[in-house]
């Protein structure tokens, strides 16, 4: 009876520093995608996260589906939309392949990775770096080098129209 | 309910922090090595310059950047630029402030213009933009920063502002390719600014007859800049002297006693 | 070394308290007649330098915490309300973020100097534990402390080091989530590390009297590492250690006060003066300089779990060195080969702090920085679990001296004083 008292009282008190309702309310948000150009990404606010928007051009496309996932060094695409045990093909981290949609938070500390751009190229494989450790991204938001554990995480995401997706 | 705005743009379109480190070709030069009166233990700021560097301030940077953290009362305020508590009161009324509700509760007037008033004393310098997104609008997508702590806000700090400001003048190296929107300063990351070049010789005319030469300009706007970083900065050097020697003078009473006590221990 | 106590009260009041609360008889016990070895040198005036600069952090956050406002949208315009509105609030906030500098400088010269003269080692190991204890908690306390000010280097530092936490196997998630009170490091995070940054610094002064405590219990280690054992050895704290320490201390001020007033913010960072931006993590992203010896090491390990493992292992060896350590001598000045192996850790751990400063990709003197911090954890690691027992074990020590008093006073003087 005793630990179950003390658990009673224990619970609350560490429950409240979960998120709370208001937290989980801005949890799913409409964003319009019109005005990105080919080759560019937009940097938006998602849960209080940087989410990237990258209009791919069909020369980044071809690139990421250049790659032997087995080699990835995380195998698994990292897709809320999709099974967990998906494969890391850019197919299966997608929903239409112009339109990369990621949580702009490196899976190693939480830095927000730097794009790469052909003008300003950021890290070895095209996609982005991060300033803090050091890891890389391709141009399908896989890790290939550096410390980060996983693929940079693919929201859940729908399209509402050509021009507008539905993320959360 | 839509919450997502095209806040930051993307780090292409050219945000203060989008630094190539890994294109050590593009690397920042290192800041001039110029000397300002408020450097040292005794530097103080030099009022004419913080007068002057208000002056270009106003007519200049004023356009695009705030100064969110100075108010006008401390234009006044001893360690300042020294101007009279009258020549403050006039300096904020010449700037307009957003109204608050007049007594029919509006804050815009019937052509849906937002309704002002002058500046008082206890405002602040006012925005040159309601807010972000407005800034971004009409600068090309790039956010001119705020400059009240710009001096400490940057590595470099004093001559770094004064060297950005300065920094234009230059051609760029061949192979170099300017991005379209943007100017050459080889003393900002990257090299490509978002900036044009905001200072011209003559470009003010200052009262006390200074010539208005650009690196004047970047001289006297840097000094007043720092001080708006760092407004009690005259008042800290001198109460750490006063501090110092204080302590200076304890330690030795403190030294005496401690060789007095221990005389015969060891 | 605690022995009978010699409290003698003499009034009235003194006697009727002295049979309710004999605090007079603890202070006069423990601060005045305290039998300390009579050969402390100035490295031992850290104890009394790092108690001052716990009270100085204490009353000046107390002040400053007056005038904060811990939410995310006011935070850091308050702080440059204190720097520029609050009367002397620049002095309040200059002292506090540079006392915590100073409290830094002074705890690894304190450690350094437990470690050099064997301090650690029986019956001191619960002083050891304890002071441990406390620079966990100190660190703790800086982080939150550092987050306050909701600048950029502010806001990134916390996403970095709570996201040290997700490295953990199935639960980190979840747990970096509980810290954060909502799905990144926001209002609800700001909010709760002040609440724990107020509520930090009275655990730390509880376990400070902890530590005190049991330091009076064996009584002060010494240069010479050797026990007392006669009161030739020792002389009482007050005055001979009260005016010692105060000297020294008036000494640290100086060092202190010339930052403070100027150059108050040579430990700081410029992007802390630009207000946080959950969305552009700034180029280079640094830890406070006390902090970035452990940030080398996790930096040097190209995988996350193991680099958080290797920097709070790092952490977790300090507790272990009174059984680490298995030499019957304390004091490096009579180890001829633990003495070198030590100062090779002192560099050590500059050399880590330096990597620590530097860009992950950095090459200085054509050596990539990585490689280096990667050699120098080793060493850190290789001193604590290899040489340190080795030694002990291969190591022919000096001969001791007969007492402290031989050693102070010479033969003839320690005759005399029998």
């Amino acid at each position: 009876m005793g630990a179950v008292g003390v658990a009673m009282v224990a619970w609350p008190l560490i429950d409240q520093m979960n998120p709370s309702a208001a937290a989980l309310a801005l949890a799913s948000t409409e964003i319009d995608i019109a005005a990105i150009q080919p080759g560019q990404q937009i940097v938006f606010k998602w849960r209080g996260q940087p989410l990237f928007v990258r209009r791919r051009t069909p020369a980044e496309i071809a690139s990421a589906n250049a790659v032997d996932v087995s080699t990835l060094p995380d195998p698994l695409a990292r897709n809320a939309g999709k099974s967990a045990s998906a494969p890391a093909t850019d197919a299966d981290r997608v929903v239409k392949p112009e339109w990369l949609v990621l949580v702009g938070v490196c899976t190693h500390l939480g830095c927000t990775p730097t794009v790469s751009t052909p003008a300003m190229p950021e890290g070895d494989f095209g996609g982005w770096l991060c300033h803090c450790h050091g890891s890389m991204y391709d141009t399908s938001g896989r890790i290939r080098k550096g410390p980060a554990p996983q693929n940079l995480a693919v929201p859940p995401y729908a399209f509402l129209s050509d021009t507008r997706i539905k993320v959360g | 309910m839509r919450i997502a705005l095209p806040l930051a743009l993307g780090v292409t379109l050219g945000l203060l922090a989008s630094v190539p480190a890994f294109a050590a070709d593009t690397k920042r030069l290192a800041p001039k090595d110029v000397e300002f009166e408020f450097e040292g233990p005794f530097g103080t700021y030099d009022r004419g310059a913080l007068q002057r560097g208000f002056q270009v301030y106003k007519e200049v940077c004023s356009a695009c950047h705030g100064l969110d953290h100075v108010a006008f009362h401390n234009m006044s305020e001893e360690g300042g630029p020294g101007f009279s508590e009258a020549q403050a009161k006039a300096i904020a009324s010449g700037y307009r402030i957003p109204a608050e509700p007049n007594d029919k509760g509006e804050i815009m007037d019937d052509k849906g213009t937002r309704l002002t008033r002058a500046g008082i004393m206890a405002d602040y310098f006012p925005s040159p933009f309601p807010n972000e997104q407005a800034a971004r609008a009409s600068n090309g997508g790039a956010l001119p920063p705020d400059l009240s702590m710009i001096v400490k806000a940057r590595e470099g700090e004093a001559q770094y502002v004064y060297s950005i400001l300065t920094g234009f003048h230059m051609t760029p190296p061949g192979g170099f390719k300017v991005t379209e929107g943007k100017y050459y300063n080889p003393y900002f990351e990257g090299w490509n600014i978002s900036m044009p070049p905001p200072l011209t010789d003559k470009g003010v005319t200052y009262s006390d007859g200074t010539a208005a030469t650009i690196d004047q300009q970047a001289h006297d706007v840097t000094t007043f800049l720092a001080w708006a970083a760092d407004p009690h900065m005259e008042d800290r050097k001198r109460m750490g002297f006063g501090v110092l020697a204080f302590l200076v003078v304890l330690s030795g009473i403190l030294f005496a006693a401690y060789r007095k006590v221990w005389k015969d221990a060891h | 070394m605690s022995g009978p106590s010699t409290y003698n009260p003499k009034s009235g009041f003194e006697k009727w308290i002295d049979a309710r609360l004999p605090l007079p008889r603890l202070m006069h016990d423990t601060m005045q007649t305290f039998p300390t070895p009579r050969n402390l040198n100035i490295w031992y005036t850290f104890g009394g330098i790092l108690t001052f600069c716990l009270m100085v952090q204490i009353v000046t956050g107390i002040v400053l915490a007056m005038h904060y406002v811990a939410n995310a949208g006011l935070a850091f315009d308050s702080v440059e309300k204190i720097m520029r509105d609050v009367n002397y609030g620049w002095l309040m906030r200059f002292v506090h973020a540079n006392g915590a500098s100073m409290f830094f400088l002074a705890v690894y010269i304190h450690m350094f100097r437990g470690l050099y003269y064997g301090s650690y080692k029986a019956p001191r190991e619960m002083i050891w534990i304890l002071g441990v204890l406390i620079y966990l908690l100190m660190m703790a306390t800086a982080f939150f402390g550092y987050v306050l000010p909701w600048g950029q280097m502010s806001f990134w530092g916390a996403t970095v080091i709570t996201n040290l936490f997700s490295a953990i196997p199935v639960v980190g998630g979840h747990i970096a989530t509980w810290l954060w009170g909502d799905f990144a490091v926001g209002d609800a995070t700001l909010n709760r590390f002040f609440s724990l940054h107020y509520l930090l610094p009275f655990i730390i002064a509880g376990v400070v009297g902890l530590h005190i405590w049991a330091l009076h219990v064996p009584g002060n280690n010494n240069p010479l590492g050797i026990d007392v054992n006669s009161p030739q050895d020792t002389v009482p704290f007050h005055p001979y250690y009260t005016v010692k320490d105060a000297f020294y201390l008036c000494l640290f001020v100086i060092l202190f006060a010339g930052f403070v007033f100027y150059a108050p913010d040579f430990f700081g960072n410029p992007d802390n003066y630009q207000p946080a931006n959950p969305l552009v993590t700034p180029p280079d992203i640094v830890p406070e300089w006390y902090l970035l010896p452990f940030y080398a090491m996790l930096r040097s390990v190209p995988d996350k779990l193991m680099g958080v493992i290797v920097m709070g292992g790092a952490i977790v060896t300090l507790f272990l060195i009174p059984w680490l350590d298995t030499s019957p001598v304390r004091s490096c000045r009579f180890r001829p080969l633990m003495k070198q192996f030590f100062w090779g850790l002192v560099v050590v751990c500059v050399v880590l702090g330096y990597c620590g400063a530097q860009s992950v990709d950095a090459v200085k003197f054509g050596i990539p920085m990585v490689w280096v911090a990667r050699i120098a954890s080793l060493y850190y690691y290789g001193f604590f679990w290899v040489i340190m027992p080795l030694v002990g074990w291969f190591e022919t020590p000096k001969p001791l001296p007969a007492s402290i008093a031989q050693s102070v006073l010479g033969d003839s003087a320690a005759a005399a004083a029998e």
